[in-house]
């Protein structure tokens, strides 16, 4: 099953290799990461989605706890959240493909930001799998290239993750 | 006060309450070893190999409960120091190891003894930290020592480059008392909830086992085990390093369990419908195959690291938190409970053990002609009084003291258990020897274990430190040997030296003294010589039977119930080679 794991984390240097470096030498996967720093400059707020049984969610989380740098963390997939992951595509966009290709942005609700005589770029948000939805319904010809922020998220109602 | 970043380095070392660092110096810690060289509240030892320093430091560390302490130098230095915080890591030992840098401007240019030593160690410390402000230095340090200590204690990496200890730069310094880290809490309140559902079952087990780990140890919680023991009655086993924890000879110990554990004690476990599991880890060496692991049993795990929790095997009743409070709480509770234990299930679990310590699983040869190891473990133990610290190397020789010398006192086995790293033995046996002067300390080791840090019987000869060490001499190294014999059917693939020194001179050459024996009837007179001269390091070189096997034992992936047991007719390589 897929997890989103949200982490509260010292902003310190090398504090991302920790925890980089604890999914390669336990073996778990990651599937996107992402980190940033937060309203308080001393703290780092990191996205992790991985995959696995609740018995490897359940070490993953317990492992990255005992980061000495990791101050909090939540599996925002075990209650309601929101997720949101930002794409940026760049596609090939002549006489023909042009307007069939700025419907389906709009159907995904995306943005063309960026326009040449041969390409648009465009920019849209939403979970990972509108993100994959959308890039099915180009044709693979007219993709130029694709680049994905991962997946971030935030649990909904009046809670929060902070220190 | 004000103070170069040196000087802080060391005034904390003597605030911290540090008595000996362990040590070798080099470039970028010479600031250091000048601040050292200027005071006499930290005494340094200098090794002759920085592997040496951390495995000295660690057994300091095991014996005293205190964290030890190392300086080292980049690069080199370093990586030589990793071997040993690794150790120190896997056992879960506190550590706090301070590592020179090349200077801040130069970091990441590929410098003269440049190494990224925060990267390096990353996977094998609890923490680690590079200094990057000498204001910050006296703080970190702080913090070292703090995290090294509290919770699941581990080593702690101070990397430290060299233009923070410059002697120009001076700054205020103040050592703060305590420390607070948001990030880490190693504190944490027992479910009591969780203890009376312990208790519960534990009352009402009919064939219950207590399985006590190393956490016993650095819990400082071995007459609580031993209380909760006796109070209940229930059998004991301790894993590799949770010997001693709980009396070796108390009527209730059934010997240590798993891969070279004894025949009742893995066979109580395979039985057992609830077990107690006491700061230990469900290690792969103690579980064996993991799908046949106490098939029948509920399993109640106390652990101060939640992580070690539900890791591999299942748990019916979690308890985070530290064993010693946690066994204080279980007593009272008991003893407020209306139940009592099962007596009458319990007679019957009794008999049920005897009848498998009835086939004597530790029995060896004991009129053979040749030394046999497991015989010069008894006759150590007879001689110290079972009071000795012992340290061991890794092998056969380390399992034959921790199945033999019969362990009363916690801290007084001190052996590399999840690294398992050769060269550990002699270092350790020097730390030891430095916390407790007046202790017998004892190093088994083999001939091929000793010989990756022999350089430190020098740093004994320096610093006094009068420890005997025990070579059982096999010219094999022995559990590779056993392993090959087993399952690789017989083909001895370099486990075996075409050279091996001969190590009475060799000690003699450190200034020590050596001696030879190769006869049963020597090993005792020998070992009595030998601790008699208490001024005196003794390297005694004992020739031992070459073909002995530890026995017995669960080959690797098979259950507990599935032992291989010594043969009446000897070991099969008696059988090949006669």
């Amino acid at each position: 099953m897929r997890h989103i794991i949200s982490i509260l984390i010292e902003n310190e240097s090398g504090a991302l290799s920790r925890v980089a470096g604890l999914f390669s030498a336990r073996g778990y996967n990651i599937e996107s990461l992402t980190v940033a720093p937060t309203e308080d400059p001393s703290l780092s707020r990191m996205t992790l989605v991985t995959s696995g049984n609740a018995n490897v969610v359940d070490q993953i989380t317990k492992q990255l706890n005992k980061l000495i740098d990791v101050v909090k963390l939540v599996d925002l997939v075990e209650a309601s959240h929101i997720e949101r992951e930002l794409m940026m595509v760049k596609v090939k966009a002549d006489e023909q493909s042009r307007n069939e290709i700025r419907s389906l942005a709009d159907i995904f609700r995306g943005k063309i930001i960026d326009v040449t005589n041969k390409t648009y770029i465009i920019e849209i948000t939403g979970t990972s799998e509108k993100l994959d939805a959308f890039v099915a319904t180009l044709n693979p010809d007219h993709i130029v290239e694709v680049v994905r922020s991962g997946a971030t998220g935030i649990c909904r109602g009046d809670h929060g993750l902070h220190v | 006060m004000e103070l170069s970043g040196a000087q802080i380095l060391v005034q904390s070392l003597q605030d911290e309450g540090v008595e000996y660092i362990f040590g070798y110096p080099g470039g970028a810690v010479l600031h250091l070893y000048d601040a050292l060289f200027q005071q006499e509240g930290v005494k340094h030892i200098l090794v002759r190999h920085e592997q040496g320093a951390t495995h000295a430091a660690d057994g300091y560390a095991r014996a005293t409960g205190k964290p030890g302490v190392v300086l080292v130098t980049s690069g080199p230095g370093a990586t030589n120091a990793v071997t040993g915080i690794a150790t120190a890591y896997m056992d879960s030992i506190p550590m706090v190891v301070i590592s020179g840098q090349v200077p801040s401007p130069v970091i990441g240019s590929d410098a003269f003894q440049e190494v990224d030593m925060v990267g390096i160690t990353r996977p094998c410390v609890k923490h680690n930290f590079l200094v990057k402000d000498v204001t910050k230095l006296a703080e970190t340090v702080k913090k070292a020592f703090y995290v090294a200590t509290t919770g699941r204690p581990g080593p702690v990496v101070v990397d430290i480059p060299k233009d923070i200890t410059d002697p120009k730069i001076k700054v205020p310094y103040k050592y703060p008392k305590k420390v607070v880290m948001r990030s880490y809490n190693p504190v944490t309140a027992v479910s009591k909830n969780q203890v009376k559902k312990a208790v519960e079952l534990l009352l009402n087990a009919k064939k219950p086992m207590i399985y006590s780990g190393g956490g016993v140890v650095l819990g400082e919680a071995s007459q609580e085990l031993t209380a909760f023991s006796q109070l209940l009655g229930f059998p004991v086993t301790n894993t590799l390093m949770g010997l001693g924890a709980y009396p070796a000879n108390d009527k209730q110990f059934v010997g240590m369990l798993g891969m070279h554990g004894t025949y009742e004690a893995n066979m109580a476990m395979h039985e057992s419908d609830v077990i107690i599991a006491i700061g230990a880890r469900f290690d792969d060496r103690v579980t064996g195959k993991l799908d046949e692991f106490c098939p029948y049993a509920k399993i109640i795990h106390i652990d101060i690291d939640p992580a070690s929790i539900a890791k591999t095997v299942k748990v019916d009743v979690p308890i985070v938190g530290e064993v010693k409070q946690v066994l204080a709480l279980m007593i009272e509770l008991i003893a407020e409970h209306k139940g009592k234990v099962n007596k009458k299930a319990l007679e019957a679990w009794w008999l049920q053990i005897s009848q498998w310590q009835a086939i004597d699983c530790l029995q060896y040869d004991r009129d053979s002609m040749l030394i046999k190891p497991q015989f010069v473990i008894e006759q150590l133990y007879e001689v110290t009084k079972g009071d000795a610290y012992v340290t061991s190397d890794v092998g056969q020789h380390q399992m034959w003291a921790a199945q033999y010398y019969r362990f009363s006192k916690p801290r007084r086995w001190i052996n590399s258990g999840g690294l398992g790293t050769m060269g550990f033995g002699l270092p350790a046996a020097i730390g030891v020897k430095l916390a407790f002067p007046d202790a017998h300390v004892a190093c088994v080791t083999g001939e091929a274990s000793i010989q990756m840090c022999i350089q430190e019987l020098s740093t004994a000869l320096q610093y006094k430190t009068p420890i005997k060490i025990i070579n059982l001499n096999n010219r094999y190294m022995g559990m590779v040997r056993q392993w090959q014999e087993f399952t690789y059917e017989s083909r001895y693939s370099h486990s075996y030296m075409d050279t091996i020194p001969e190590f009475v001179q060799l000690a003699e050459a450190y200034g020590h003294v050596g001696m030879r024996v190769d006869q049963p009837d020597e090993v005792r007179p020998a070992l009595e010589k030998a601790f008699a001269m208490t001024d005196r390091t003794v390297f005694l070189d004992v020739i031992t039977d070459r073909t002995e096997n530890v026995y017995p034992m669960i080959e690797a992936g098979k259950a507990h119930n599935d032992m291989k047991l010594r043969v009446a007719t000897g070991t099969s390589t008696d059988r090949e080679l006669a």
